[in-house]
């Protein structure tokens, strides 16, 4: 009995059952009904998410660190980073907004990342499930790749304004939106599944 | 149209939300957890219906300052102006910008307009129990939760104007009251869409839930 029912598993939208099949590297399996992804095999191994990872948090630092833009207006210039931004709407009197920009794209990514990187380490001595349900809950909330459109939309606003240069934080929000694609269509479920990373 | 397919709540059963084990249902034991992960267990999210209505009546509310007050003050050499978020988009269009105004429209205008429409019918037709047209509402979910954050992009092109604009005397950017409201609406529409539950859409007329 046991033994059916570890090899079931439920659609996440429309909840059918469907018998678990082994699948290759990089596929999924999607639900008959709903169509729905029901699981998948990720195409890089736990091992390989690592450097993954690793990359994603230094280029992280960076983007954090340097300033987003310059610019010179009339002899004039001004630079910030993301956390000059979040602190300049702090200060006047916008901290709902601040509070916002400041949990979807530094708070959230990075402790995103970290316990990724946490988890990733520990996966072959054990599980720490609370951490792994706090990251998928967490998830849906980290909005790097909607900062980085909002880089461009401002910049393009800017450059009627002022003479725009990209700094070297544009460059590495754009990797980062790169990356994080990449580890984020990681399914930490995946890990359950197959424990050591290797086809079940 | 598809096989009557055998949902786990039919079959007594009940998948762990984060790690995906499938495991019997056992209302003794209160509340039931994952014994793979520990997770709660729910064979249905809680009050999904009435929770995603609440966020969607608030949303709703706040998406009426979030589009009349100004979400941006600049004030320069030339004077003082408010911009709501239409007239921002109105201003991408008239310099020359039309790609980025129809992107700027669609995605804090049509959205959430969109998005909040769409959650609405859904959970209504869910509440009368509506058997027709699943697949297409099973589709339209997925589009309002893949499409939902990309509302944020107007409150982060704000954060970052006032964080850049910033020259004393010259030229300054203000964040207007409007940004909070807009803010609020993005993550109160993300929220309502978090609580609804898309296997409600699927579930027989004579399932009890809820």
């Amino acid at each position: 009995m046991k033994q059916i029912i570890g090899n079931l598993v439920a659609c996440p939208e429309c909840d059918a059952l469907h018998r678990r099949r082994p699948l290759a590297r990089g596929d999924k399996a999607r639900c008959v009904r709903c169509g729905a992804v029901l699981y998948r095999n990720p195409r890089l191994r736990p091992d390989q998410m690592l450097p993954l990872v690793v990359g994603a948090l230094v280029t992280f630092g960076i983007a954090n660190f340097f300033p987003i833009v310059d610019l010179h207006v009339q002899g004039l210039h001004s630079s910030s980073t993301l956390f000059g931004s979040i602190r300049g709407l702090w200060g006047e009197e916008r901290q709902m907004v601040a509070a916002l920009v400041f949990a979807t794209t530094l708070l959230f990514p990075l402790v995103d990342l970290s316990a990724m990187l946490a988890l990733l380490l520990l996966s072959r001595f054990g599980r720490p499930a609370p951490l792994w349900r706090f990251v998928q809950a967490l998830r849906p909330w980290g909005m790097i790749e909607v900062f980085m459109l909002g880089i461009l939309v401002a910049v393009v606003k800017l450059s009627h304004l002022a003479h725009v240069l990209p700094g070297v934080a544009l460059w590495a929000f754009a990797a980062l939106t790169v990356l994080l694609a990449i580890i984020l269509s990681f399914d930490p479920r995946s890990l359950w599944d197959h424990p050591s990373g290797g086809v079940s | 149209m598809t096989t009557a397919a055998v949902t786990a709540w039919e079959a007594g059963l009940v998948s762990c939300p984060y790690c995906g084990l499938v495991c019997p249902c056992l209302d003794a034991v209160a509340p039931p957890r994952c014994p793979r992960c520990g997770g709660r267990l729910l064979r249905r999210k809680a009050e999904s219906l009435s929770r995603s209505c609440a966020f969607l009546v608030a949303a709703a509310i706040l998406y009426i300052p979030a589009n009349l007050l100004p979400v941006m003050n600049s004030a320069s050499m030339f004077g003082a102006e408010k911009d709501t978020i239409l007239s921002g988009i109105v201003y991408f269009w008239t310099s020359g910008s039309q790609g980025l105004a129809a992107l700027i429209f669609f995605v804090s205008i049509l959205v959430p307009m969109l998005k909040m429409a769409a959650l609405g019918s859904l959970v209504w037709s869910v509440h009368r129990r509506s058997p027709r047209h699943q697949h297409q509402r099973a589709f339209l979910f997925r589009i309002v939760e893949f499409v939902g954050r990309w509302s944020m992009l107007d409150v982060f092109v704000v954060a970052l104007m006032v964080g850049l604009v910033r020259f004393r005397g010259l030229a300054e950017i203000e964040a207007g009251p409007g940004a909070a409201a807009f803010g609020a609406v993005v993550v109160l529409t993300m929220l309502a869409s978090r609580s609804f539950d898309p296997r409600l859409i699927w579930d027989r007329a004579e399932d009890d839930h809820d």
